[in-house]
């Protein structure tokens, strides 16, 4: 799910030279003195123009380093830092405030004929209760977004996208609702909450009479939590450490967070940022847009052929393309690294063959929190892109060996 | 905010103590807090004359990578042993065990030109 947007990169303020990575853009290196007045004009300007979610005051009220994030002023990390978040979760359990994300409803007799057009996975084989992951083709061999899909009723779906997207999403919809589905755009009337880690089921269940342990992988329920009606319980999450995901009204926001940290304190629930939040998802193996899949990346490419479903009577968009791609194969494909040496992949590095040729580039990369192995994502010439194989990061002026792994 | 009165500092946040000819650089409290989560410190630089303003080496927080520029022209002599494994002592203690390398200075009246306390304190504010 999204973490970058453009709007993000460009109006980072860079307080401290800085070369490469998530926050800052490489360019940066030498616009940032010139330029360091005007950022910091627009950056005030923008202040006041981010969007907050439900829970912004209670982030900066706990000291979290606030960034602006796909137009909201969110939580990059709270004082404890990155590692400990990232532990946090990977050993107990955390939250995230993830409000910032879009839903769509998609409505009536049509909806399923207009999912089975726009995305591409099989919608017809979602049953009611169950999430399915998969993406918008964007008629020229790229992904608009990807997204999840939520059979809350028999005629009634939910969209999850990336806050980064919300509009070209949105427009995307629309434009290509020939069958005249009920489209409603529920982005600023859903607060969302993703509680994660191997404790937040058993904390979870101390707040709702809902059975969360019947409640598989990539399915939900609609209950009662912390006293609040309506509240999705969804057993998905971009951290791979378990736990729910759930949705409510914003205005119940603080009724749910008090709850949750009361609750939370025999747990020792924190509250996670959106810095941990990619730590956690790359270690996970998750791709994120904007990083790792984008307009010009197709889902074959990206090892998305799990959710391209090519089924009878399935007319989706890119399906012609799409379906030659997996036939004839591809060129590259997005593969999954570890260092084996000392260092740190970051994003645009170029990744190379053992004769010191280029075969690639990073799409995301990071040093991970606890085992502090540095580990990546990037396109690879399919010649190499094999489990198990060698390439080679180049960081600097070294040439690192990495693993690729599955 | 520390800004020890005794070093001297640059508008790329690093400071500088010298002690004769030799003088030790790092980045600064306000650099640290930055950045935070320092996870990897590479000097490859050891032996070389640089001038100021050269890169001597780069630092690293989970999410972000940055260059270190000395602050005058010298020689780099030694890089701090201790950081390969414990790259958070530049959290913990900025000043003194997160020092980043030792230099043999080719002129020492160019610490003059450099930022006081007070400069940087300036500095600083006009960033927040």
């Amino acid at each position: 799910m999204s973490f970058l947007s453009d709007g993000f990169l460009y109006l980072s303020l860079p307080r401290f030279p800085r070369r490469a990575g998530w926050l800052y853009e490489e360019k940066e290196l030498h616009l940032r003195t010139k330029i360091l007045k005007t950022r910091k004009a627009i950056l005030k300007k923008h202040d006041s123009m981010m969007k907050e979610t439900a829970f912004t005051v209670k982030h900066i009220a706990l000291g979290a380093k606030m960034h602006e994030f796909a137009g909201y002023n969110m939580p990059i990390e709270y004082p404890t830092g990155i590692t400990e978040e990232h532990l946090c979760v990977r050993n107990g359990v955390g939250v995230f405030d993830v409000s910032h994300m879009g839903e769509f409803w998609v409505k009536g007799p049509k909806a399923l004929d207009f999912l089975q057009r726009i995305t591409s996975n099989n919608v017809a084989a979602l049953a009611v209760g169950k999430v399915q992951y998969t993406c918008f083709p964007n008629g020229r061999g790229g992904i608009v977004d990807d997204l999840l899909v939520y059979r809350y009723e028999e005629e009634k779906y939910l969209l999850v996208v990336n806050a980064a997207n919300i509009e070209k999403d949105w427009a995307w919809c629309q434009a290509h609702n020939s069958f005249a589905a009920e489209l409603e755009n529920a982005s600023d009337h859903m607060a969302q909450l993703a509680v994660q880690g191997p404790r937040a089921t058993e904390l979870l269940q101390s707040l709702t009479d809902l059975p969360l342990s019947e409640i598989p992988y990539y399915s939900f329920r609609t209950g009662r939590f912390a006293g609040v009606d309506e509240v999705i319980l969804s057993n998905t999450g971009y951290t791979a450490a378990g736990g729910f995901e759930l949705y409510f009204y914003p205005e119940y926001a603080d009724r749910i967070w008090t709850a949750l940290f009361e609750a939370g304190e025999a747990y020792g629930l924190k509250p996670i940022g959106l810095g941990a939040r990619d730590t956690l998802r790359l270690e996970a193996g998750f791709c994120l847009y904007g990083n790792d899949i984008d307009d010009t990346t197709s889902p074959i490419e990206a090892g998305l052929g799990w959710i391209t479903k090519f089924v009878e009577g399935k007319d989706f968009i890119d399906r012609p393309f799409l379906e030659k791609q997996k036939a004839e194969g591809v060129a590259r494909r997005l593969m999954r690294f570890e260092l084996v040496e000392r260092g740190i992949p970051r994003q645009g590095y170029e990744i190379c063959n053992a004769e010191g040729g280029c075969i690639g580039r990073v799409t995301s990369g990071t040093l991970v929190p606890g085992t502090k192995k540095g580990i990546g994502m990037g396109y690879v010439a399919t010649e190499y892109a094999q489990t198990g194989g060698s390439i080679y990061i180049s960081i600097r002026n070294k040439k690192l060996e990495a693993r690729i792994v599955k | 905010m520390n800004i020890p009165e005794n070093l001297k500092y640059t508008k790329e946040h690093e400071w500088i103590r010298s002690e004769g000819e030799i003088a030790y650089v790092g980045i600064t409290d306000y650099a640290q807090s930055e950045l935070g989560e320092i996870v990897f410190v590479e000097v490859e630089t050891v032996g070389e004359k640089l001038a100021s303003g050269d890169v001597f080496g780069t630092i690293e927080a989970v999410k972000t990578v940055s260059d270190l520029f000395l602050p005058v022209d010298g020689e780099v002599l030694e890089v701090n042993a201790d950081l390969e494994d414990k790259p958070e002592l530049v959290n913990e203690d900025p000043y003194g065990k997160g020092w980043l390398v030792k230099i043999a200075l080719s002129d020492a009246a160019q610490l003059n030109n450099l930022l006081s306390a007070a400069d940087y304190k300036a500095l600083i504010a006009a960033n927040v």
